[in-house]
């Protein structure tokens, strides 16, 4: 289970996140929408704790992310997260990519690594391309790729930060697919998204962002139908139709 | 064929030379590079308490002539009663003075490496240190390396001003067979051919690298 409560987050004197609550419970897909800028990132990546927060607290399992004697590293692995930007390791192919956290991170032998790898990669449907180094790949192959490195450790909670918003139409379709597909298979997944329809089919609940809260936070009939309550989801929804 | 009094003698004098000069650079270069390393990490993410005053001192090793380093060195160190030889000398300025290039190498090096890929790693649950033996330094020697090619041979040309604190590297050792047979230009012209021998090898692999490495990405 992921916890946030309350959560404060300042960039300098930039207040983004002003005090964010928000439970996701095992098993349960959540997603986050809301206008640019408005924190979505932001809070990912303090659920991880790649961001410090100045308020509150996050726990994930109970353990307390920001808590001192927290080992990150070792909490993370319970965590994947897939980025907006592609970010491949340029130097690895993809094989590589997906084995190297197995190998360092969990220790595991090299064949073993490889074998959960190429598990990951089939699971994505880049079973073919292992040998290839990733500037060959497409966007959605990337981020393809990146969900399965992601998976190749095992993890509890997958986070996905807007991830087909950097891709060509033609290839948002693939990944959502495969991330349907997880959803399917019973990850907890917090997915920050502008694809509505994605949220509207595959969440058990929507979270509408605002100005650094959740503004509302419901089952996609409450956010999407007419009982939505906040007259600011309205207007956003208004705008991205 | 060209009419020359220089003897097999004096070109094995000279090749002897090049082995000195090699010798300097060799030493100068691999230690002035592990200086640079250490010191490029921390001036791209160390506390600025450390890399401010740091980046000063090597500002001046960049900018005083190395020549008068070299003297000044070897004056000190004779005044203090070192008594080291002055090879050590040599080797130890021109570390110096190569680790002082070098750290602006690495740090641009290590600073070129996307923040994005990095945060990707921790995200994955690599360590800081992992992070940068497995993603960091692989990135950041694709974008070194002509730069830290060019300064190696940059390195070793200079590595012929030791001959000031009585070296007797390739340079000098032209100069002492001129000296005596009177033949400057076909003496120098062996000397500049060995330096290019030297050399050609060290910018051929690092075009080779370069190269095997933008196929990849
Ligand atoms: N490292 C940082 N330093 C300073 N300000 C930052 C930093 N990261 C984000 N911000 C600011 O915090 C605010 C929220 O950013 P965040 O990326 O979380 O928004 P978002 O909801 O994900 O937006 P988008 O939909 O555009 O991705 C923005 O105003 C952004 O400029
Ligand atoms: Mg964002």
């Amino acid at each position: 289970m992921i916890e946030v409560e309350n959560v404060q987050k300042k960039f300098g004197l930039l207040e983004v996140l002003k005090g964010v609550s928000l439970t996701v419970e095992k098993g349960e897909v959540v997603s986050i929408i809301g206008g640019s800028g408005s924190g979505k990132s932001t809070l990912l990546m303090c659920i991880n704790g790649l961001e410090s927060i100045q308020g509150g607290r996050v726990l994930v399992d109970g353990i307390d992310v920001h808590a001192k004697d927290t080992n990150l590293n070792k909490l993370r692995q319970r965590i994947g997260i897939v980025f907006q930007q592609w970010n491949a390791f340029p130097h690895l192919t993809v094989l590589e990519n997906t084995m190297l956290a197995p190998r360092k991170v969990l220790g595991k032998p090299k064949e073993e690594a490889k074998a959960v790898a190429i598990a990951q990669l089939e699971h994505v449907g880049l079973v073919d391309k292992l040998d290839v180094y990733p500037s060959k790949l497409s966007g959605g192959q990337q981020q393809r790729m990146a969900i399965a490195r992601a998976l190749a450790m095992s993890p509890k909670y997958m986070l996905f930060d807007e991830v087909t918003s950097a891709l060509d139409p033609q290839l948002v379709s693939e990944v959502l697919d495969t991330m349907r597909l997880l959803a399917d298979e019973g990850m907890t997944m917090i997915c920050v998204t502008h694809e509505m329809g994605f949220a509207r089919d595959v969440s058990d609940r929507v979270a509408f962002f605002h100005e650094g809260v959740v503004e509302e936070i419901g089952p996609p009939s409450q956010i999407f139908g007419k009982r939505s309550k906040s007259p600011e989801t309205k207007k956003f929804l208004a705008n991205v139709r | 064929m060209i009419e020359t009094s220089m003897t097999w003698s004096d070109l094995m004098f000279m090749l002897n030379g090049a082995g000195k000069t090699l010798l300097i650079t060799f030493w100068a270069v691999a230690g002035g590079t592990t200086l640079g390393i250490v010191f490029g990490l921390i001036r791209a993410t160390g506390s600025l308490w450390i890399s401010i005053p740091l980046g000063f001192i090597l500002d001046i090793l960049r900018s005083v002539p190395l020549l008068i380093q070299f003297i000044l060195a070897n004056s000190f160190q004779a005044i203090a009663g070192l008594n080291a030889t002055p090879f050590v000398v040599g080797c130890t300025v021109l570390g110096l003075y190569t680790s002082a290039y070098c750290t602006e190498i690495v740090r641009g090096g290590v600073l070129a490496v996307p923040q994005t890929t990095r945060r990707a790693a921790r995200s994955l649950g690599l360590s800081y240190t992992q992070d940068l033996t497995n993603i960091v330094f692989p990135l950041a020697t694709r974008a070194m390396l002509p730069s830290w090619i060019g300064l190696t041979l940059g390195v070793m040309k200079d590595s012929a001003l030791v001959l000031w604190i009585g070296i007797i590297e390739l340079l000098r050792s032209s100069q002492i067979i001129i000296t005596r047979i009177q033949e400057p230009l076909f003496v120098l012209s062996v000397a500049g051919l060995i330096y290019f021998l030297i050399s050609f090898p060290i910018s051929r692999i690092g075009a080779h690298l370069e190269r095997k490495w933008r196929e990849d990405d």
